[in-house]
């Protein structure tokens, strides 16, 4: 007796839908379990990570700051994953599109009439492309494996932020302490409802919208899904490649350079020598979990932003480690992935056949 | 006229907290950047907040959260923890301060207290230790313990607070040795036991036989024990990691200072404050001496003592920048401002300060 | 000790993490699976060694504890990628994510503990070579077990039949799968593997280099071993060159700062990076070199008669 996947003669059209559904259920009645293990009222801790931050303005508020820049990101990003291109350094394009974008602040402090933030956000979208570009040609010119050109160059891009607050850009009047002088009037991504949402928020309903459109309405995307599940059909049917993957890397780097510099420009205020809480890698989770369509992502993005404030929410009343949080994503996408097949395949439990059996025998 | 009004409207509203104090206790929340137990930095104020459980449990509750990334991620904590009831708030790390001063301004009734910045409010307290005090005491024991003459010092990055232990330290030296020499590492992190124990390594094959640190994990202290040489610990005392290598450690002793804050908010006489505290009251602790003759630990004792009588004063004249100038005239005490923003080496040290 | 000698014994230990690791993933990536969680696994390792050496006292079993825990990370990744065909980039994110979590978790009642450290192991005559002696010879005997992992997994590879089966299961599934051969059990068997040698890898770290443990102590080595395997050509000599060489580059920065070379640290911290960059593109390039090594396979994702 054994398992055997059957492939489909198509997608299930219901696990398509039933998947993702079945895949959160399963990671919820997991931490249940484990937290009845640990000793934890279960019931207090699901409600405190998924129910709770849903009960307050200013939590929901919260909810999208976090999740706006994870959900720009992961949209980028699904263009990398679709075409079978393995951008893992999206932290990176981030870190060097809030570099770029920060010029202007940091040289022109003087320039802060409302107009300043637009050349800000396009040099930090432009930013984030150059940064992506150096993979993109490495691997085009050269077969480097992006996975680990892109990773390299994150840590890279990180040093250089900490080098730039630290040394040239260090705000005279601050103390000595590693920042820059603080952005003022237009530099300042403004808030456009309640506290703290801010104009990346509309950025990233537009980036959905726009993405959706692209992949499913043109001639490009339609490119991009077949060469990422073929090569040989995408080089049959004349689609170039290289191409693909140099617009795949622009693409998610510069939204990947817009989050950067929208963090620093926003909520941040000034450039430091931190400009993310690892964003760039919890939108990689957030794309394949979104299964690498803009809604899946949006919703994806939603839930994900959700699990972290209710983690806090659990570390102050329960004492649950920051860590289960981690624990809980990684958790999921596991079951993701896993139930994802049952859209392409069966999963039968077979009796080896007589013939099966006499062959192994020999 | 506004700072005014803010103060009258919060010692209202602390008068009206307090009377209803009967009833509720107080909440006192902490907010550190690392886990409660790193057996360091956020450990030692954990240790203060449980000090303060144990002089005031029946007054207070404490709560913390741990392990908070500074920008809007902290910006939410801090929010949160005054929305769910808190009274006094900590918020143990540079990278907290703008997000203290936000909230600071959304909460007025919450009192705030904010770990080594500068920006205050009539809300919001600026606190920090004169871990520089510790530093000079560190040096002058490892002149006199050192037989190369060379001590390696692991830091993390070039922000004032580190490069005036630097500083206070070769000064300490000089005194006992003047040509003292120093080496100095950056590895670019507070805390990675790797990357620390790599940089303690470095240090000792380049010919150091004292270490100091000024980052967060005890590996330094490992290799100085299993290369038989001698280290400082940081933070916590670290003698179980190097029981024949640790000379003492500069621990942070946040206990009493705690304890004082929250007593001040419970009887009212709480108000904003810019306070830099140090040995003179027991919040910075150079143990346990061992590890080291009897003339060295009598000798470090005494400069221990004249620190808190106030008779030593680190940063006192002549202070000589690194290319000769003249900082400090002798007769004459550093100011506080200037230490606080220190950014250059003294005279003796070779190296250059990264960031100039 | 010479300062010669001590710089050599400090990057051989640099080392040592990492060609675990990265022998551990080159058999996976041999048999066709590309497993992106090493960085999971070493973490898994490296609380499960420490806490059961801490328990029991005993740093081997320490060890022992470090390599199983490290399989069976491993072997959860083995059953989502090859029982349930996921996606394997993917999923080796999301062992990172759960391991690295998972470790934190297990490792919150063990931080700020001082650990056992496994103690030396000294054979007289080797170790009283000159230079070689004291810097191989003289250290923790982990360090003799990468060398001896190094030279059996290229016996394994090159000279044992079930090496050939790997290889052949890696470059061809579906022949090897006509053939007869069971696809997926290799599979299995060679992430297994992988994970095991990471767990190694981890446990080193907590019960050698640094006897604790710290959050995220493995600091990203996890993702170099991967970037190891790919600089090595797939080969087990080259990798281990390859470990060195970065382990080297990791210590020598720190002696520049030390001597006060006056570069920014920022910079010399980049270096490994760049180099590893460098090294993958001067590799890539030559499309025979790596032809003739990458397993056709990697990442593919194979399902049985379907």
């Amino acid at each position: 007796m054994q398992f055997r996947l059957e492939r489909r003669p198509q997608q299930s059209r219901t696990m398509t839908v039933l998947s993702p559904v079945l895949a959160i259920a399963l990671a919820l009645v997991t931490f249940f379990f484990a937290f009845a293990v640990m000793r934890i009222d279960p019931f207090r801790a699901l409600y405190l990570y998924f129910v709770d931050p849903l009960t307050a303005l200013w939590s929901i508020e919260g909810l999208l700051v976090k999740a706006a820049p994870i959900i720009l990101i992961a949209i980028g990003l699904s263009f990398c994953y679709q075409a079978n291109v393995w951008n893992i350094g999206a932290e990176g394009q981030l870190a060097a599109g809030a570099i770029c974008g920060s010029i202007i602040p940091v040289y022109f402090p003087h320039w802060q009439s409302p107009i300043v933030i637009v050349p800000m956000l396009l040099l930090g979208i432009l930013g984030g492309m150059a940064y992506a570009a150096i993979p993109a040609w490495l691997k085009n010119r050269f077969n480097a494996n992006e996975t680990l050109t892109t990773l390299m160059l994150v840590y890279v891009a990180n040093l250089m932020v900490d080098y730039l607050a630290r040394t040239p850009w260090r705000d005279p009047a601050g103390h000595n302490f590693p920042n820059s002088a603080p952005f003022a009037g237009g530099q300042i991504l403004p808030v456009i409802f309640g506290d703290s949402i801010r104009l990346n928020v509309l950025f990233v309903l537009l980036a959905i919208a726009a993405v959706w459109f692209l992949s499913e309405r043109t001639l490009t995307g339609f490119q991009l899904r077949v060469l990422g599940l073929s090569p040989r059909a995408g080089a049959f049917g004349g689609f170039n490649r290289r191409r693909m993957v140099f617009l795949t890397f622009l693409i998610s780097g510069g939204l990947a350079g817009l989050a950067g510099i929208c963090e620093v420009a926003g909520p941040i205020g000034q450039f430091r020598t931190t400009v993310s809480p690892g964003y760039g890698f919890t939108a990689i989770i957030v794309a394949f979990l979104g299964r690498l369509h803009p809604l899946g992502i949006l919703f994806a993005g939603l839930l994900l932003a959700l699990s972290y404030l209710g983690g806090e929410g659990a570390q102050i009343a329960l004492g649950i480690s920051d860590q289960a949080t981690q624990v809980f994503q990684g958790m999921l996408l596991f079951y993701v992935l896993a139930c994802d097949t049952l859209i392409f395949y069966r999963l039968r439990l077979v009796r080896r056949r007589p013939l099966e059996l006499a062959e192994a025998a020999e | 006229m506004r700072r005014f009004l803010g103060a009258a409207v919060a010692a209202g509203l602390l008068i009206a907290a307090s009377s209803g104090a009967q009833a509720a206790k107080l909440k006192v929340c902490w907010v550190y950047p690392g886990p409660h137990n790193d057996g360091g930095f956020s450990q030692q104020h954990d240790i203060g907040r449980l000090d303060v459980e144990k002089a005031l449990g029946d007054k207070v509750e404490t709560s913390f959260v741990e392990s908070v990334q500074e920008g809007p991620d902290s910006e939410r904590v801090i929010e949160r923890l005054a929305r769910g009831g808190c009274g006094l708030v900590f918020t143990t790390s540079f990278g907290f301060m703008d997000p203290t001063l936000k909230v600071a301004g959304k909460f007025p009734n919450v009192k705030f207290e904010h770990m080594s910045g500068y920006k205050t409010a009539p809300n919001m307290s600026t606190y920090n230790l004169r871990w520089y005090q510790g530093r000079y005491v560190q040096g002058q024991i490892a002149a006199k313990v050192s037989k190369s003459g060379t001590a390696g010092y692991i830091v993390s990055f070039p922000i004032p607070e580190v490069v005036m232990g630097i500083d206070a330290f070769m000064l300490g030296a000089q005194s006992v040795n003047p040509n003292f020499k120093v080496k100095i590492v950056w590895v670019n992190t507070w805390l990675d036991p790797g990357k620390e124990a790599d940089a303690a390594k470095a240090l000792i094959d380049q010919g150091a036989d004292v270490l100091v640190q000024h980052t967060d994990s005890p590996a330094a202290m490992q290799i100085a024990e299993e290369r038989h040489i001698h280290a400082f610990g940081q933070s916590a005392d670290m003698l179980k990691f190097g029981p024949n290598a640790q000379l003492a450690s500069l621990v942070d002793n946040w206990g009493p200072y705690y304890i004082k804050e929250v007593n001040s908010v419970l009887d009212g006489s709480w108000k904003m404050h810019q306070t830099w505290a140090g040995m003179a009251d027991d919040d910075v602790l150079v143990e346990p001496l061992k590890n080291m003759p009897d003339d060295v630990k009598k000798m470090a004792e005494g400069s221990i003592a004249d620190i808190k009588s106030g008779k030593l004063v680190v940063f006192a004249g002549p202070v000589y920048k690194q290319d000769g100038t003249l900082v400090t005239k002798p007769g004459e005490v550093m100011p506080d401002k200037d230490i606080d923003s220190i950014n250059f080496y003294v005279k003796g040290i070779t190296e250059q300060l990264p960031g100039k | 000790m010479e300062m010669a000698e001590g710089i050599l014994l400090t990057i051989v230990t640099a080392a040592t993490p990492l060609l675990f690791a990265a022998l551990g993933e080159l058999i996976a990536e041999r048999s066709g699976v590309l497993n992106l969680g090493v960085e999971g696994m070493m973490a898994v390792g490296a609380v499960m060694g420490f806490a059961a050496g801490h328990v029991t006292g005993v740093p081997v079993v320490g060890v022992l504890a470090g390599i199983i825990a490290g399989a069976v990370t491993g072997g959860l990744f083995g059953i989502v990628t090859l029982v349930f065909a996921a996606n394997q980039n993917a999923s080796g994110l999301a062992l990172t994510l759960f391991g690295l979590g998972l470790s934190g978790l297990i490792g919150n009642s063990y931080t700020g503990m001082p650990g056992l450290r496994l103690p030396h192991v000294h054979i007289s005559i080797l170790s009283d070579l000159p230079i070689v002696g004291s810097v191989i010879f003289g250290e923790d005997p982990l360090v003799y077990v990468a060398i001896a992992l190094t030279i059996a997994v290229w016996l394994f590879l090159f000279r044992s039949y079930a090496g050939l089966i790997l290889r052949s299961v890696g470059d061809n599934d579906v022949s090897a799968h006509a053939l007869g051969y069971p696809v997926l059990r290799v599979r299995m068997l060679a992430v297994l593997f992988g994970g095991a040698c990471a767990g190694l890898g981890g446990a080193y770290l907590s019960l050698v280099y640094t006897p604790q443990w710290t959050q995220a102590m493995t600091a990203g080595r996890g993702w170099i071993a991967i970037a190891l395997v790919v600089f090595g050509t797939w080969l087990p000599g080259r990798i281990a060159v390859g470990a060195l060489l970065f382990g080297a580059v990791n210590i020598l920065q720190l002696h520049a700062q030390a001597i006060g070379l006056g570069i920014p640290s920022q910079f010399l911290s980049s270096l490994p990076y760049l180099i590893t960059v460098v090294a993958l593109v001067l590799i890539s390039r030559n499309q025979t070199l790596l032809k003739v090594h990458t397993p056709a396979c990697l990442g593919r994702t194979f399902v049985p008669d379907n």
